[in-house]
């Protein structure tokens, strides 16, 4: 494969993404956890109460 | 030369229905279908001139396929050009024909909302009990698949072995970035807790006709629904339907800018997989984005390194061919997308599906101590698909602001009802929202309408990007019945129009 080429893009986009990502990676690992949880919580309130009955009848045939 | 681009996304989506395991699925479509269009102005769709069963290749098999069609009694055109029909056992939804990937994109959305309003509108007639789920995904995880393909026009002057030859390895490797997650594998492929992609476990072929058994990579249907002199419509069968709209964009988008390419010979040389149907379902399994994919060549590369090359080769041309608001966007949201793929995949997890319903399902994992196995997880991967607004757990992150969106809801929700201003459903929509009473029938290509006379007149559209605005708006804003239409069009016997599309010159 043309490895040298394909470096050269990269680092482009390494160079470029530093600035663009900074603020979203400076997010400290608690408040990620926190953010998943809150997310968890909600889903909980949403998901089908009986999972196994719910995958259990999902059966789709004849498709594409 | 490269024809332009213009592309379309078509979805069948999985039903249930909730406290009715026996349920018809066939049946259960046809409600959903005719209770969205009972609503609104309804057009019949037209199959004179559909023929799935022509192979790209040009060995036409007259009755080597089962019909498509078989089922689809329910099908209607709505007032975006849009197509919802019941495929085989599933509502299936088909943007108009798109002027751009964005636009596109932004059509696959509009068919979530009808879809969901159809469901809301269909249950109103079941038992209170009972409530239809429409799910945008591809498998039930029992061994069934279901489509969600793409079509791009292209050149009918390229051949259709160079479309095998380059775009195979494309197609298998881009799974990185197109990929809805799935739970398990199926089909005989090797276990696994968690996979890339919905459809990849069910390839089978590497060049084929079929869609709905021994799938290939490349699908050889051959059914331009345009001039057939002209045109190809490459219909692709290998995508995971996508509910990240970034996701959408850039499958759209890469793929446009590779078969332009390619069309324009601005490709080096194929990249050739030893084992295409293989490396399918390996690449999908690869959630290291290490593994080694064997090449022709005798070399390998992994699927990261061939998308990083991918990219090289159409940002050169690209640069080439000067710049493009839409492409531009689609060349450095792949860049990125690439670049957080190898620095940290879950960081992908406000951009892609599969990487979004991972950080879920991991969640899960750690908070409850569930195994790969448990069911909740199988759950939690089907209700990520859920297409109603409350329940579906896409919908759940949006709303949470943890997805990156690309469209406004108001522009979604013009695209359920406007269609789109530089291609050929232009014309299509506003005769539907105009002259719905007399528009008999309509398909891709052409309308058929009845104005009173003795035959009915049929306007072909077998030019994609005619019947736009600019060039059809005048003459439907004076005519003042579908009578008046067709006289404008200049056809007075039987065959209205021009072959090449409605009213304009060349």
């Amino acid at each position: 494969m043309a490895e040298q080429e394909r470096k050269k893009v990269q680092r482009k986009e390494t160079e470029a993404e530093s600035e663009a990502v900074q603020p979203a990676s400076s997010e400290t690992a608690a408040q990620t956890t926190d953010k998943i949880d809150e997310l968890l919580d909600e889903i909980d309130e949403v998901l089908e109460e009986n999972a196994e009955e719910f995958v259990k009848n999902y059966v789709q045939k004849g498709g594409q | 030369m490269s024809v332009h681009k213009v592309c379309g996304t078509e979805t069948e989506y999985g039903i249930s229905v909730r406290n009715q395991g026996d349920f018809n699925p066939a049946i259960a479509s046809g409600l959903v279908v005719n209770s969205y269009a009972g609503e609104r102005a309804r057009v019949q769709w037209s199959f004179e001139e559909e023929s799935p069963g022509r192979d790209a290749r040009g060995f036409g098999v007259e009755g080597a396929v089962v019909s498509d069609y078989d089922s689809a009694l329910v099908n209607v055109v709505l007032s975006n050009g849009a197509r919802l029909y019941v495929d085989h056992a599933h509502p299936e939804y088909s943007t108009p024909e798109c002027f751009d990937p964005l636009e596109a994109a932004l059509h696959d959305k509009a068919g979530e909302v009808v879809m969901a309003r159809a469901a809301v509108a269909a249950g109103t007639l079941l038992d209170n009990e009972q409530r239809i789920g429409l799910y945008k995904n591809n498998s039930d995880g029992k061994g069934n698949s279901y489509g969600a393909h793409e079509n791009y026009l292209l050149s009918r002057d390229l051949p259709f072995s160079e479309v095998i030859e380059f775009f195979t390895t494309f197609l298998v490797t881009r799974q990185i970035l197109t990929g809805s997650g799935k739970v398990g594998a199926e089909n005989g492929r090797p276990d696994v807790a968690f996979q890339l992609s919905q459809r990849a476990d069910f390839f089978e072929e590497r060049v084929g006709l079929e869609t709905t058994l021994k799938r290939p990579i490349i699908n050889t249907r051959d059914e331009p629904h345009g001039d057939p002199s002209k045109y190809r419509r490459l219909h692709v069968i290998i995508g995971d339907a996508n509910l990240s709209e970034t996701q959408t964009f850039v499958k759209l988008g890469a793929a446009s800018l590779f078969l332009a390419a390619l069309e324009e010979g601005a490709l080096p040389d194929p990249v050739a997989l030893v084992d295409p149907v293989t490396a399918t379902w390996q690449v999908s399994h690869d959630l290291d984005f290490r593994f080694p994919l064997a090449l022709e060549d005798g070399g390998s590369a992994t699927s990261l390194d061939l998308q990083w090359q991918y990219l090289e080769w159409l940002t050169k041309y690209s640069e080439l061919a000067g710049p493009d608001p839409v492409y531009d966007r689609v060349l450095a949201q792949w860049e990125e997308l690439l670049t957080d793929l190898e620095s940290d995949p879950l960081s992908l997890a406000d951009r892609l599906d599969w990487a979004a319903k991972l950080r879920i399902l991991e969640g899960y994992r750690q908070r409850d101590g569930l195994s790969w196995d448990d069911p909740k997880l199988r759950a939690l991967d089907l209700q990520y698909h859920d297409i109603d607004p409350e329940r579906g757990l896409y919908y759940r992150l949006a709303r949470r602001g943890s997805m990156r969106r690309l469209f406004m809801d108001g522009e979604i929700e013009r695209a359920v009802a406007e269609p789109p201003e530089l291609t050929r459903a232009y014309f299509r929509g506003r005769c539907v929202s105009r002259f719905s009473q007399s528009l008999v029938a309509a398909n891709w290509d052409s309308l058929v309408f009845e104005v009173g006379e003795d035959t009915l007149k049929r306007v072909p559209m077998m030019e994609p990007l005619r019947g736009t605005k600019e060039r059809v708006d005048s003459v439907l804003s004076q005519a003042a019945d579908a009578a008046g239409l067709v006289r404008a069009l200049g056809g007075s016997n039987g065959r209205t129009g021009t072959e090449e599309g409605p009213a304009e010159g060349n």
